[in-house]
């Protein structure tokens, strides 16, 4: 094998051009980008490669974040490592809302990006981006380590182009609304499809009544 | 034997394991020179299970780990190095076999008489469902379709997930780069 | 094989004269007796007192809407027994379909506690005197019972795997575009958020409350609920486990699943017999080689082939390395929860590391191996994967086990922690169904690789690790013992590993498997893994029922939990070896 150039991941495209670094943003950024620290959070099979990711051959810690913290309050990255069933989506989306800005969410592995292998199954949410906004999307059931760690050095390579300027998180009076948590009902009842139900109910009611 | 005697090795083994990581590390600055240790030459004696000593870690994203010829991937369809021709003869094999049901094919048809050709007009994979089972490739009867060794898959979009025939096609010669030992017995095979 | 067939017969027989009335033997592909539903108690009451059949190992149903292979339309309730040797003697039950009750078994074999539960859950078979049957995998509230043949899913696209609308002409469709929300939700007609509470008590806390409100005038603690997970970094995964406190006492546990329910079984239902081979690799994660074992034998069972010899030692060198691995790493996992934090635990993962390399090279995927096939495994072994398998085998591995022994076995604080914590009798464990480390920690020498031999077990001299205390330390030294002979086993598989071929038949993609029914079991990292599959003679399997080791093993943590302090759940928890994949599926 010859030895390879170090690859730079590539740059989201909404990105591109449009934010001017200034010197204090490129330090407030590799701050950031070398202290992100995952929540230690498993849902299935892609978790056991995650932790396989952060042991000794892959070491994360190369990249300051071997510290996985069991509590969302003191982690900046979420990393959605499995099959997100309808049971687990609240505790899901409560460990996001409790997360502090800034906050990033990756997903790993084929089931947590649409459902995956399981998509059809009666209890698996087909797609965590229904409800979380996601980073980066890394496809794979599951990802070789390498290429969960290609997806964090992508987050790595967002963060730097990311300005103190127009950051969300810092700007007045946008305080991000916390994702209403769904509850379990009949089915899972996603708050923000009320209207929407309602209106459903009213054309199928009639129909069945004939 | 004291209380305590048991927990004071346990230490010690850590502990020994510890200064052994860098001892390997230190022995070798005195024979070959500092920056020699963490290069892609080193790396098979330094994740061989029997040569191992010192630190475990490879180097990722400056080295990289071999991937084994039978790795299994994301599937690519493979064209004719000199014609351009994809080998696929849209037979819907792969469609049928797939355990997520996550190919798609058209078949193409002749334009003047209607009939079905035997080559795909459109051939879809999504990636954001496969479960790299490789039953795709196992079952392809013309070797047309295999797994890739591309790992460093990702996206920012669920809809860049969804690989259409020009994100598919790979050549043969990439084919055989990464299969030297299927593609050999292959041509073997065609030979007789 | 055949002697125990020919004892299974006897037993019908024997049966049959005992109960002229209440027991006649299956229609013709299946196997095993019919029991009349009122008399089933006495049955299993004769069978476990006088005929030794003291396991009872899977209930599951199985859903007629029409009569198929000689079955009548209902609801066929199929128990597993097994005697400490042999093969299983199958109890098939009908329930009506307007309202199937079957009476519960819970009183004479608690290991039917869960799986019953279970099977109200998923197919809606009432169990008439079961002590707590509430839904266990899905939530209280649930619209319908998924695994019913008319229940469909909201993306349900067709009956059976492949899907017409994927060749000749499939352009992409979105599973999404199926539902009216664009997602994969549906609810009841009429039925409106805007008025609706949750009534039911949706998160079970309900017997807790109640038995907290009751305290104890002998013990002036105070009694708290208190929730553990299902996000919580010491039970592997998303286990919830709901404990009554009394002080710092235990007073009432419960394990709580479902977070990760995948609808296995019915998908299983759609797939074609091959593809579920790569699905069953994702059901227990951290040996996923070993749980495509179970179901290929049970598939080989009703084709009627048999592995050529390189191909079984081939499986029983995976197997054991498997094994190896998930021993390793659960021991690692013990010593995280202990507070040791990862030291143990990147040690394993660094052998974990080797032997996931060996398995990449032989199957293509470190985890997901899907390297199993009917009649053989998918690609030979080559020499560079022999070699490293050797050094493993011979070398590498046993230099870790004495390493982890020197710094586990006599470490005070570990024995301090373990020694008579999460004590399990070994009646109680052969009444709950526990197998794998846990029933022989306790002191029952029972192993499926001796009790019902498979593939090539029988060519090789091993022995089956006891303990005696059946405490969480007896389990630690079984699974040292147990990666003890897994060594021995693979070194005696290497040297004598035969050549020839590695298949019996050809492979084939779409297969028809004769009608029948077939229950294929080995004995897992973790215990007893079965595979019961119906077939109805077409492409796809009928009924497709994993009987997991884990989730059958959580059943007595509630009870080896009591009266333990809190700071001891995880560690008991660790000691069980549970993967969530398989518990809930
Ligand atoms: S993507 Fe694959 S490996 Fe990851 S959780 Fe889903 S089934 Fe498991």
């Amino acid at each position: 094998m010859s030895p390879r150039k170090r690859q730079l991941p590539e740059i989201p495209p909404e990105l591109v051009g449009t934010v001017h670094i200034t010197p204090i943003d490129a330090i407030y950024n590799w701050a950031r980008k070398r202290s992100l620290w995952p929540i230690f959070f498993g849902l299935a099979c892609c978790a056991f490669e995650m932790i396989g990711t952060f042991a000794a051959r892959f070491d994360p810690s190369r990249f300051g974040m071997e510290i996985m913290r069991a509590s969302p309050r003191q982690a900046d990255l979420m990393i959605i490592n499995g099959t997100v069933t309808k049971k687990m989506l609240p505790q899901v989306v409560r460990l996001y809302n409790q997360m502090p800005e800034p906050k990033y969410v990756l997903v790993m592995g084929a089931c947590a990006i649409s459902g995956g292998p399981f998509q059809e199954g009666y209890n698996v949410v087909s797609g965590i981006d229904k409800y979380l906004p996601v980073d980066v999307y890394v496809p794979g059931c599951p990802p070789r380590p390498e290429g969960l760690i290609h997806g964090i050095l992508t987050i790595h390579a967002k963060m730097e182009r990311e300005s103190l300027r127009n950051l969300r998180w810092y700007k007045k009076g946008e305080v991000p609304e916390p994702i209403p948590v769904p509850e379990l009902g009949p089915d899972l009842v996603d708050w923000r499809l009320t209207e929407k139900i309602e209106a459903m109910q009213e054309e199928v009611v009639p129909s069945q009544v004939e | 034997m004291y209380i305590g005697w048991n927990i004071l090795k346990s230490l010690w083994i850590t502990f020994r394991r510890f200064v052994e990581s860098y001892i390997d590390d230190l022995r070798w600055l005195f024979k070959k020179g500092f920056g020699k240790r963490y290069t892609p030459e080193t790396l098979p004696v330094r994740q061989h299970p029997l040569t191992k000593r010192g630190i475990f870690t490879v180097q990722y994203p400056a080295e990289r780990l071999p991937l084994p010829e039978r790795f299994r991937g994301f599937p690519f369809l493979v064209y004719d190095d000199e014609t351009g021709k994809l080998l696929c003869t849209a037979c819907g094999t792969c469609a049928r076999v797939c355990p997520p049901q996550c190919i798609w094919i058209v078949r193409a048809t002749d334009p003047q008489t209607g009939k079905p050709l035997r080559e795909p007009a459109e051939f879809y994979v999504d990636i954001s469902i496969c479960m790299n089972c490789g039953f795709c490739a196992e079952f392809c009867p013309f070797d047309a379709i295999k797994m890739g060794h591309e790992i460093e898959v990702m996206a920012f979009d669920r809809a860049d997930l969804l690989l259409d025939l020009e994100k598919l096609r790979r050549p043969a010669s990439y084919d055989a780069q990464i299969h030297p030992t299927d593609y050999a017995q292959k041509q073997a095979r065609k030979g007789e | 094989m055949n002697e125990s067939i020919g004892s299974t017969t006897d037993i019908v027989t024997h049966l049959q004269e005992r109960f002229p009335d209440a027991v006649q033997p299956a229609p013709a592909p299946y196997q095993g007796i019919l029991v009349a539903q009122d008399r089933l108690v006495e049955v299993a009451t004769y069978l476990r007192d006088e005929l030794d059949f003291a396991y009872l190992s899977s209930v599951t149903v199985v859903d007629y809407p029409q009569p198929l292979n000689g079955m009548p339309a209902c609801y066929d309730v199929v128990y597993h027994f097994f005697q400490g040797r042999g093969g299983p003697l199958t109890l098939h039950v009908q329930a009506d379909r307007e309202n199937p009750v079957v009476p519960s078994l819970v009183p004479l074999f608690p290991s039917a506690l869960f799986q019953e539960r279970e099977a109200w859950d998923l197919m809606g078979v009432r169990f008439d005197g079961h002590p707590d049957l509430r839904r266990i995998l899905l939530w209280e509230g649930f619209d319908g019972h998924p695994l019913r043949k008319d229940w469909k899913e909201v993306y349900y696209e067709e009956e059976h795997k492949p899907f017409g609308s994927r060749f000749p002409d499939g352009r992409p469709v979105p599973a999404e575009s199926r539902s009216p929300f664009g997602d994969n939700l549906r609810y009841p007609p009429g039925w409106s958020p805007r008025d609706w509470r949750p009534l039911v008590d949706v998160w079970g806390y309900a017997p807790h409350d109640e038995l907290a409100r009751q305290e104890d005038p002998n013990h002036p603690a105070d009694r708290v609920v208190l929730n553990m997970g299902p996000h919580h970094p010491s039970t592997h995964g998303v286990l919830r486990l709901l404990v009554t406190l009394e002080g710092e006492r235990i007073v009432k546990l419960e394990p709580m699943m479902g977070f990760l329910h995948r609808c296995h079984e019915k998908i299983g239902e759609r797939n074609v017999w091959l593809g579920n081979i790569p699905y069953t690799d994702r059901l227990d994660y951290v040996c996923a080689m070993s749980n495509e074992l179970p179901y290929v034998l049970a598939v080989e069972k009703l084709l009627g082939v048999e592995p050529p010899p390189r191909a079984q030692y081939i499986r029983v060198i995976m197997a054991e390395f498997t094994r190896f691995l998930n021993h390793a790493v659960s021991i690692g996992f013990t010593g995280n929860d202990l507070g040791i934090y990862f030291t143990a635990m990147l040690y394993a993962l660094e052998e974990r590391e080797h032997i996931l390399d060996l398995f990449e090279m032989v199957s293509g995927s470190r985890l997901m191996c899907n390297y199993m096939r009917f009649g053989g495994v998918a690609h030979d072994m080559s020499e560079e994967a022999i070699a490293l398998a050797r050094a493993l085998a011979f070398e590498r591995l046993p230099r870790y086990l004495d390493q982890l022994e020197s710094y586990f076995t006599d470490n005070e604080l570990f024995k301090a922690r373990a020694v008579g914590v999460g004590v399990l009798p070994p009646e109680m464990a052969v009444a709950y169904g526990c197998t794998g480390p846990l029933l022989r920690a306790s002191g029952v020498p029972y192993d499926v690789r001796r009790a019902e031999p498979y593939f090539a077990y029988d060519d090789f001299n091993f022995d089956i690790v006891v303990g005696q205390n059946g405490d969480v330390y007896d389990r630690y030294l079984v699974r040292v013992g147990e990666m003890r002979q897994s060594l021995r086993i693979l070194q005696q598989a290497l040297n004598r590993l035969p050549d020839g071929p590695i298949m019996a038949g050809r492979k084939s993609a779409t297969l028809k498997v004769p009608a029948g029914e077939s229950y294929g079991r080995i004995e897992a990292p973790k215990g007893e893994l079965g595979f019961y599959i119906v077939s109805d003679g077409g492409p796809n399997p009928y009924r497709y029922h994993i009987r997991a080791p884990s989730f059958v093993n959580l059943g007595v943590m509630g009870e080896i939990c009591w009266g333990h302090l809190i700071a001891d759940v995880v560690i008991i928890l660790a000691s069980i070896d549970i993967t969530l994949g398989e518990v809930d599926r």
